[in-house]
């Protein structure tokens, strides 16, 4: 350690590295942005819940009805996570690997989630399952109910995080090496065992990365579900729409604690999302 | 995103055809479904029907003005900030800088609602600058500027996020030389980075725009959900399903979703234009491209 004033230690480096200007103008927009939107109103909703004090937020947050609501958004963005995973792999493989006509349309329709708003996502899903909709024709006969039901909130939550499953797959699929493939084949690996042994190793971060981002956008998802899942407390109630039906009582203090336990769900994942996403990165090396 | 397949041959195998109608059903079910029958249903009693839903309802029209007005400003904060972070993170080392990297994404695993509900403790009337605001007759919350904040602060990862890669990957020397041709900083700007940037710029600002016109969870908390006051247009879609006025409804949301299906357009049109320019970056790149006089030296 040399013993240079302190307080020119971080400007000097700053100014050795580079000649170009705006490092104070830049940081000052950063920061007013990111301290002033993000930092502080987290901040100041954490301060809220912790005001409460253990018992107070215990009571508040950790109510029958608010459990249900945990294990309902838990359950059904898991589920949702899970299908999201697999479908988003078999659809990131196809069109990597397999040419066929519509390819590129296919490709391009893959981001329709995330352009369209996810109140018109509701709206059509649950006019579309429905007992007289399109699909709920066929399905509520046979004893399937894709609205007002768990599997309602499920298929919204499919739909609006399959596009993180497959964006985060496909390039790792299209870099894979293809010739390990072909030396396994011609070593005599089967077909699945070519996969199992050589290429699911090998995007398996990948896979995990689209999971953990899919479940952090379903966890948090609220637009689409409140067209579809008929808001049931105990039953089809997701924590964001407990959070929101607190607020219009004016249960600030309980709206405050539901969302500061949401708060910490989504934010283990990001962390989670960082720490594959440095694994994979490495991984790629 | 869009590569070349490798392996052409197993399309036409059983296994390959038994996959790509997995994708095709999968694609189709979830996302072409739904898509198509916001328009089916929203014209399913005439273009007469659904021009009036839109254009004879006061609180309709009200609601398009308003998404027009948020959607845009929310956008345009976030081009500025986007550009000055990106500046900030690809131009510059300074301490701090990898968590400040993971701030930027926070938004977007962060729920809206409880983003809307953070801002509603700091600008509510309860909450913390709620008397100094109500001193000043400055309403945010239940009025547009709570809508703008809100938006802004769900798509604020969008820009930062798309200009970030592009900028490392173009790096520094270009504006290093025009500085050390004494080309002042607004000048190395506009006619060095900017022109560098600017299908990332589009890019992100397009997925920024539709993100903020869509955007519900967030909005519906700061907004108190006023008709014909404070209701943006997705907001306006869940109210006539509310008040069962589905055909309405769907009228509206066929707006949304056109849209949505313009921005997909605009979005692999740039992605092209990207695709082309990051094949003459590494071009230039090449070995023996380097030997530039305008680099020559300058580099890290």
């Amino acid at each position: 350690m040399n013993k240079n004033p302190p307080t020119s230690i971080p400007t000097r480096r700053v100014r050795q590295r580079t000649v170009l200007p705006g490092f104070g103008l830049s940081a000052a927009i950063t920061s007013l942005m990111i301290v002033g939107l993000v930092v502080i109103p987290l901040a100041v909703l954490i301060l809220r819940a912790a005001s409460l004090g253990p018992a107070g937020f215990l009571a508040a947050a950790w109510t029958p009805r608010a459990r249900a609501a945990y294990a309902v958004s838990l359950g059904a963005s898991l589920a949702a996570a899970i299908i999201s995973s697999l479908l988003g792999l078999l659809v990131a493989w196809v069109l990597v690997r397999l040419e066929f006509p519509g390819r590129r349309i296919l490709d391009a329709l893959v981001d329709v989630p995330l352009a369209l708003p996810t109140a018109v996502a509701g709206l059509v899903y649950s006019t579309l399952y429905v007992e007289k909709g399109w699909l709920g024709q066929i399905l509520v006969p046979v004893g399937i109910k894709g609205a007002y039901s768990r599997l309602g909130i499920v298929l919204v939550l499919v739909f609006v995080s399959l596009p993180f499953a497959i964006r985060v797959v496909q390039p790792v699929i299209e870099s894979l090496d293809k010739d390990t493939e072909e030396a396994a084949r011609l070593l005599g690996a089967s077909k699945s065992q070519t996969f199992l042994r050589v290429v699911l190793p090998g995007i398996l971060p990948a896979v995990v990365t689209g999971f953990a981002l899919a479940l952090a956008r379903a966890l948090g998802e609220y637009g689409s579900v409140v067209f579809i899942s008929g808001n049931m407390p105990f039953k089809t109630e997701i924590a964001p729409v407990l959070i929101v039906s607190r607020l219009e009582e004016f249960a600030y203090a309980e709206a405050t604690a539901i969302a500061v336990v949401l708060l910490g769900m989504s934010l283990s994942m990001l962390i989670v999302v960082n720490v594959l996403q440095q694994r994979l990165a490495r991984n790629a090396q | 995103m869009t590569s070349k397949p490798r392996d052409a041959a197993t399309a036409t195998s059983p296994l390959g055809l038994l996959l790509i109608t997995g994708a095709v059903a999968t694609v189709g079910l979830l996302i072409v479904a739904p898509l198509a029958s916001v328009f089916v249903d929203a014209f399913s009693n005439g273009p007469r029907a659904w021009w009036e839903a839109l254009a004879h309802d006061p609180d309709t029209r009200h609601a398009i003005w308003l998404s027009l007005t948020v959607a845009p400003i929310a956008v345009l904060i976030n081009t500025i900030f986007g550009v000055a972070a990106a500046w900030l993170v690809a131009r510059f080392r300074f301490p701090g800088r990898s968590l400040l990297v993971s701030l930027f994404d926070v938004p977007f695993s962060v729920s809206p609602v409880v983003a809307g509900l953070a801002l509603v403790l700091i600008f509510g009337r309860q909450g913390l600058l709620g008397p100094t605001l109500a001193g000043l007759a400055v309403k945010v919350i239940f009025a547009w500027p709570g809508l703008v904040l809100a938006t802004t602060f769900v798509t604020l990862p969008l820009v930062v996020r798309e200009l970030i890669p592009v900028m490392e990957a173009i790096g520094p020397e270009e504006e290093m030389a025009a500085v050390s041709l004494g080309a002042n900083g607004w000048q190395v700007f506009w006619r060095v980075t900017l022109p560098n940037i600017r299908w990332a710029l589009l890019h992100g600002v397009v997925l920024a725009n539709a993100r903020a016109m869509g955007e519900f969870g967030a909005v519906y908390v700061v907004s108190g959900h006023i008709a014909g006051a404070t209701d943006t247009m997705p907001l306006r879609v869940e109210k006539l399903f509310q008040e069962y006025r589905t055909p309405a409804s769907m009228a509206v949301a066929s707006v949304l979703a056109a849209l949505a299906l313009l921005t997909l357009v605009a979005k692999v049109f740039i992605e092209r234009q990207l695709e082309t320019e990051s094949k003459e970056l590494e071009a230039a790149r090449a070995p023996g491209a380097d030997t530039d006089p305008t680099t020559g030296g300058l580099g890290p």
